[in-house]
C-alpha cells in the first residue's frame, strides 16, 4: 500500500488547491495521518473510496479529540551588546513571550480496505476552534458506517457534521446540555453519589483511629488516577 | 420427509431429559447451599491484608504502606493513612505500618491490580463470597481489623501461592541476613587491623561487595531495602 | 428532566404507544420496544412504526447502559484501564483483553513471546466458542425455543467459565491479558482440561445442530428473514460473522494475520444468502473452525516465559504518540485507538466496538419484516450493550 506522503500527492494532483498535510506519529507505531480540509473533504473521501489502487471501502473507526488551548511560552535568547560599554562583552538576554495557541476539536477517520486487504489509512478534520466554529463535513454520505459514529462526537465533543442525515444525541439522553468527553467538562453535583473512603467517609473513618488527623492523603490521588507523574 | 428435523430435535430433548436422571454430564446442577462446588485455587473475590501471625495481627502486617496499591487501584476504593511511628518487620527492619487501611468493598471490582503491584507481598485476594450485608455503605467499608488475616489463612485458601511467596521471603530473609553478617565480619576485622593513616581506614570499613554476599534472589526486590520499583521511565 | 424529555413519541409523557395518522397509509402504530424487554439483549430500545405488523421505520435507541468508559480511560493508567475492558463486551473478557493489549502494545513497540502469543489465541478461539455458543442459545430463545437450548448452551459454557476461573481467578472478568503477554502461565493441569473441553466439544456441537440446524420452524422463521446485501454491509462498516454470512470474505485473523494465526490452519465459513439462518449457520460453523484452531494451537504451545522480562508493569509510560489496534472479536472488529502524550495515561482512548457499528443497518434489514422478525435480526447481529454504550 502507498505511504501516506504518496497518497497525499496524488490528491493534490488530483484536487488541485486543496490543503492535505501529514501528520506524522511519532510512536513506535508509525501510523500516519493525512489532514485535510473542510472544502474538499466529501470529495478526497469518495475517491479514496473508489480509486482503483486504494480501494478503501471500509470506515472502522470515527473518532473524537478535544485539544483545548494550550499556553505556549517560548524564551528566545539574543546576545545584546551593552549600549553603556560598547569594549565589554555582550550580554545574554532572554525574552519570555507567551502565545496561545488555539483549541480545536478534531476527527480522526480510520479507513480500510475490504476488497484489497490493506489498511489503515488516517484522515484528521479539524475545527477552527471550540466554541462557535465546530463544524466539518459529514462523511457519511460516503461510508455509511460513520453514521452512528459521528453522531456519538457530537454528542460528546459537540463537532457538528454538516450533511449528516440524522445529527442527534446518541449516547447521552437527548436532553441533556453539554458535551462530556470535552477536557474541560464539569460534572453536575445533582445525581446520587455514594460516599467512598475519599470523601466524607474519609472524615467518619478518622474518627475511628486514635492517630490524630493527617491531611487527607487520598484526595488528591483520587484526582487524577495512576501512577503520580 | 417433512417435520424430521423437529422429531430429530425432540429425540435430542429426550435424551437430555432422561439422562438428566443417571448420567453426571446431563444434570449439572449442585443445590447450593447445601452442596457447595468446590472453589479453583485461584478464584478471587475481595482483598485482604496478610499478617504474619494470627495472635498479633495489627502487629505483624506486611503492608508498610507505600500506597502503591492505593495509587494502582483502578476505581480507587484503597484508602491508606500511614503511621507516624515506625515498627520493626518480619526482617527486623524499622518501617511504617498502615494506620488506616480501609477497602470500600461496593467500589472495588476484584481486579487483583493491588495484588499485582504491591512489592511486599502484603495484599492478597481472598475467597469469601457469602459476605451480603444490609447496610449499603458502613459496613462494605473494611477497615484493618477486618481485612487482616493471619498467613495460615493465605495457605488455606492459596497453598500453592502462600508457599512460593514464603520460600520467595525466607530466601531473601536468609539473603540479607548473610549480608550482614559479611558486613559485620568486615567491620571487625578493619577494627581489629592496625590502623596505619586516617585515610586508609575508611575504605576498609566501607560495605561488603556484593561479590562476597550470596546474590539475592532475582524476581525479589532486595531485602535490606525494599524500595518500591520506581515508577521513572 | 421529566419524561416527555426521555421519550422522543412526543410531550404526551408515559405512553408507549401512539397512533401516527399518515395520509398514504391510514394509521400507524408507534411501538417502544424496551429498554426493559425480554428480547432486546440487554438495556437497549427500538422504537418501531408498524402498519399492522409490517415495520414500516425502525430507529434504535441506546446509551441506557454508558459509563463513561471512555473516559475513566483518560483519567486511569494503560495497566488500570485492563479491568475496564473485561467490561465492555462482558461475555467475551479475554477478547477484549487483547484487542487492548494489542494496540498498547503497538503503541509501545512492546514485544511479545511466543508462548503468551500461543496462550492468547487458545483463550480468544475458547471465547470464539463460548460467545457462538451464547448467540445460539439466545436466538433459540428469541425464536420462542423458551429456554431449553439456551440452557443446553449455557451448561456447556460453564465448563469453560470454570476453565477461566481456574486459571484468572474470575469467571467473567479475566483481566488477564498484560502488555506483553499474559498475566498467569497456564499449568498443565489446566491446559489438560482445556483440551478435554476441546475434544469434547465437537459431540456437544453435533448434537446442538441436531436439535436446531434440520428445525424445520427455524428454517422457515430464519431463512429470507433481516437479509444484508454485502456492499450495504461492506458500506455500513459492518464486521464478523454478520460480514461473512453476507459472502464477503473478511477475516482479521486471515488478513492481519496477527499474533499466531498465520501458523494454523483453518477455513473462514461464508454465508450465501445474508439472512438470520446464515448468520446463526456461519456462526456454528465458525465454532467447528476454532476445535480445529484449539486443537492445533494445544498442540503446539511452546515452552517459554510467559511475560516479556522487560515488560514494566509499573510507571508504563508510552513515547507520545499514536495507534489503532485491532483483532476479530467474536463479534466483530474490536479496536482500540489509543493517543498518547507521554504521561502515564492516555490522551485519548477510544473503543470501536463491533455491536455499535453493526448496528448501522438495523433499521435496513428490519423493513418490511413483521415485529416478530425484527427481535430475532437483533438477535443474530449479537449485540452486548456493555460494548455498544460503554
Amino acid at each position: 500500500m502507498e505511504t501516506a506522503e504518496q497518497i497525499r500527492d496524488r490528491l493534490l494532483a488530483r484536487f488541485s488547491g486543496a490543503e492535505i498535510a501529514v501528520v506524522t506519529n511519532p510512536g513506535a507505531a508509525a501510523q500516519h495521518s493525512l489532514l485535510i480540509g473542510h472544502a474538499h473533504a466529501r470529495a478526497i473521501a469518495e475517491f479514496l473510496r473508489d480509486d482503483a489502487t486504494l480501494k478503501l471501502d471500509q470506515c472502522s473507526n470515527v473518532t473524537g479529540i478535544d485539544w483545548p488551548e494550550k499556553k505556549i511560552t517560548e524564551t528566545t535568547k539574543a546576545t545584546v551588546p551593552d549600549p553603556a560599554n560598547p569594549t565589554a562583552p555582550p550580554k545574554v538576554v532572554e525574552t519570555k513571550t507567551e502565545r496561545v495557541q488555539p483549541g480545536y476539536l478534531e476527527v480522526v477517520y480510520h479507513l480500510y480496505s475490504i476488497a484489497l486487504r490493506h489498511g489503515p489509512v488516517i484522515l484528521r478534520l479539524r475545527t477552527a476552534n471550540r466554541t462557535d466554529q465546530v463544524t466539518v463535513p459529514s462523511l457519511t454520505p460516503v461510508w455509511r458506517a460513520c453514521e452512528f459514529q459521528e453522531r456519538e462526537a457530537f454528542d460528546l465533543y459537540g463537532i457538528k457534521f454538516d450533511g449528516h442525515p440524522d445529527l442527534r444525541r446518541i449516547l447521552m439522553w437527548d436532553a441533556f446540555k453539554d458535551h462530556p468527553m470535552r477536557k474541560d467538562y464539569v460534572e453536575p453535583d445533582d445525581y446520587e453519589w455514594e460516599p467512598t473512603p475519599h470523601g466524607a467517609v474519609h472524615e467518619k473513618a478518622k474518627a475511628h483511629y486514635p492517630v490524630p488527623a493527617a491531611a487527607p492523603v487520598a484526595a488528591a490521588a483520587a484526582t487524577e488516577g495512576g501512577v503520580k507523574p | 420427509m417433512l417435520g424430521s428435523g423437529l422429531i430429530q430435535g425432540l429425540a435430542v430433548t429426550a435424551k437430555n431429559f432422561v439422562g438428566s436422571f443417571h448420567d453426571p454430564a446431563r444434570l449439572t446442577t449442585s443445590e447450593y447451599p447445601e452442596v457447595k462446588t468446590k472453589l479453583p485455587e485461584a478464584y478471587r473475590n475481595f482483598p485482604f491484608l496478610v499478617a504474619e501471625n494470627a495472635t498479633d495481627p495489627m502487629g505483624t502486617l506486611r503492608c508498610v504502606a507505600c500506597q502503591i496499591c492505593e495509587k494502582e487501584c483502578p476505581p480507587q476504593c484503597i484508602f491508606i493513612e500511614k503511621s507516624k511511628d515506625k515498627k520493626p518487620d518480619a526482617v527486623g527492619k524499622m518501617q511504617l505500618f498502615p494506620a488506616v487501611f480501609d477497602i470500600d468493598t461496593s467500589v472495588c471490582m476484584s481486579c487483583q491490580i493491588c495484588v499485582e503491584v504491591c512489592p511486599f507481598d502484603a495484599i492478597k485476594m481472598d475467597q469469601v463470597f457469602e459476605i451480603a450485608t444490609t447496610d449499603r455503605f458502613s459496613a462494605l467499608l473494611l477497615d484493618r481489623n477486618q481485612l487482616a488475616k493471619p498467613n495460615s489463612y493465605y495457605h488455606a485458601i492459596h497453598p500453592t501461592e502462600a508457599a512460593e511467596v514464603d520460600g520467595r521471603l525466607a530466601a531473601e530473609r536468609k539473603a540479607a541476613e548473610e549480608k550482614a553478617k559479611a558486613a559485620a565480619a568486615a567491620k571487625a576485622a578493619a577494627a581489629a587491623a592496625p590502623k596505619p593513616a586516617p585515610g586508609a581506614a575508611p575504605a576498609a570499613t566501607a560495605p561488603a561487595t556484593p561479590a562476597s554476599v550470596a546474590p539475592p534472589p532475582p524476581a525479589a526486590p532486595s531485602a535490606e531495602a525494599p524500595k518500591p520499583p520506581s515508577p521513572a521511565a | 428532566m421529566s419524561v416527555s424529555d426521555l421519550s422522543p413519541l412526543g410531550a404526551q409523557g408515559g405512553s408507549h404507544v401512539r397512533a401516527v395518522h399518515d395520509e398514504f397509509h391510514g394509521d400507524l402504530l408507534e411501538v417502544s420496544m424496551g429498554p426493559h424487554h425480554p428480547s432486546t439483549h440487554g438495556v437497549f430500545r427500538m422504537i418501531v412504526t408498524l402498519d399492522g405488523e409490517t415495520i414500516v421505520k425502525l430507529k434504535p435507541v441506546f446509551g441506557y447502559l454508558h459509563r463513561n468508559h471512555e473516559k475513566l480511560g483518560e483519567n486511569t493508567s494503560y495497566l488500570g484501564s485492563m479491568p475496564y475492558t473485561d467490561r465492555l463486551d462482558y461475555l467475551c473478557s479475554m477478547t477484549n483483553n487483547w484487542a487492548y493489549a494489542i494496540a498498547v502494545e503497538k503503541l509501545a513497540g512492546q514485544p511479545v513471546p511466543e508462548r503468551a502469543e500461543y496462550v492468547r489465541v487458545i483463550l480468544a478461539e475458547i471465547t470464539r466458542l463460548l460467545n457462538h455458543t451464547c448467540l445460539a442459545g439466545f436466538l433459540m430463545q428469541d425464536l420462542g425455543c423458551s429456554g431449553t437450548p439456551l440452557m443446553y448452551a449455557f451448561r456447556e459454557r460453564e465448563k469453560i467459565l470454570d476453565l477461566f476461573e481456574s486459571l484468572s481467578g474470575s469467571r467473567m472478568m479475566c483481566n488477564y491479558q498484560r502488555f506483553g503477554g499474559c498475566r498467569v502461565d497456564p499449568s498443565a493441569d489446566w491446559l489438560a482440561g482445556a483440551k478435554q473441553l476441546t475434544d469434547g466439544y465437537g459431540q456437544f456441537l453435533d448434537e446442538f445442530e441436531a436439535l436446531l440446524t434440520g428445525n424445520e420452524i427455524i428454517m422457515a422463521r430464519t431463512q429470507g428473514t433481516g437479509r444484508l446485501a454485502p456492499e450495504l454491509a461492506i458500506a455500513a462498516g459492518v464486521t464478523g460473522p454478520m460480514l461473512r454470512a453476507t459472502g464477503v470474505n473478511y477475516d482479521l485473523r486471515k488478513v492481519d494475520g496477527y499474533g499466531v494465526y498465520p501458523r494454523f490452519d483453518f477455513r473462514v465459513p461464508l454465508g450465501a444468502h445474508g439472512d438470520v439462518y446464515d448468520r446463526y449457520m456461519v456462526r456454528v460453523l465458525e465454532m467447528r473452525e476454532s476445535i480445529k484452531i484449539l486443537q492445533q494451537a494445544l498442540a503446539g504451545l511452546p515452552a517459554g516465559p510467559i511475560m516479556d522480562p522487560k515488560a514494566k508493569l509499573r510507571g508504563f509510560r508510552p513515547k507520545a504518540g499514536e495507534a489503532y489496534g485491532r483483532i476479530e472479536g467474536p463479534k466483530g472488529e474490536i479496536g482500540f485507538y489509543l493517543l498518547s502524550d507521554g504521561s502515564p495515561n492516555p490522551y485519548r482512548y477510544r473503543v470501536r466496538p463491533p455491536s455499535f457499528v453493526n448496528l448501522t443497518i438495523l433499521e435496513d434489514m428490519c423493513l418490511g419484516q413483521t415485529i416478530a422478525d425484527a427481535v430475532i435480526i437483533l438477535g443474530s447481529v449479537d449485540i452486548v450493550l456493555g460494548e455498544v454504550d460503554r
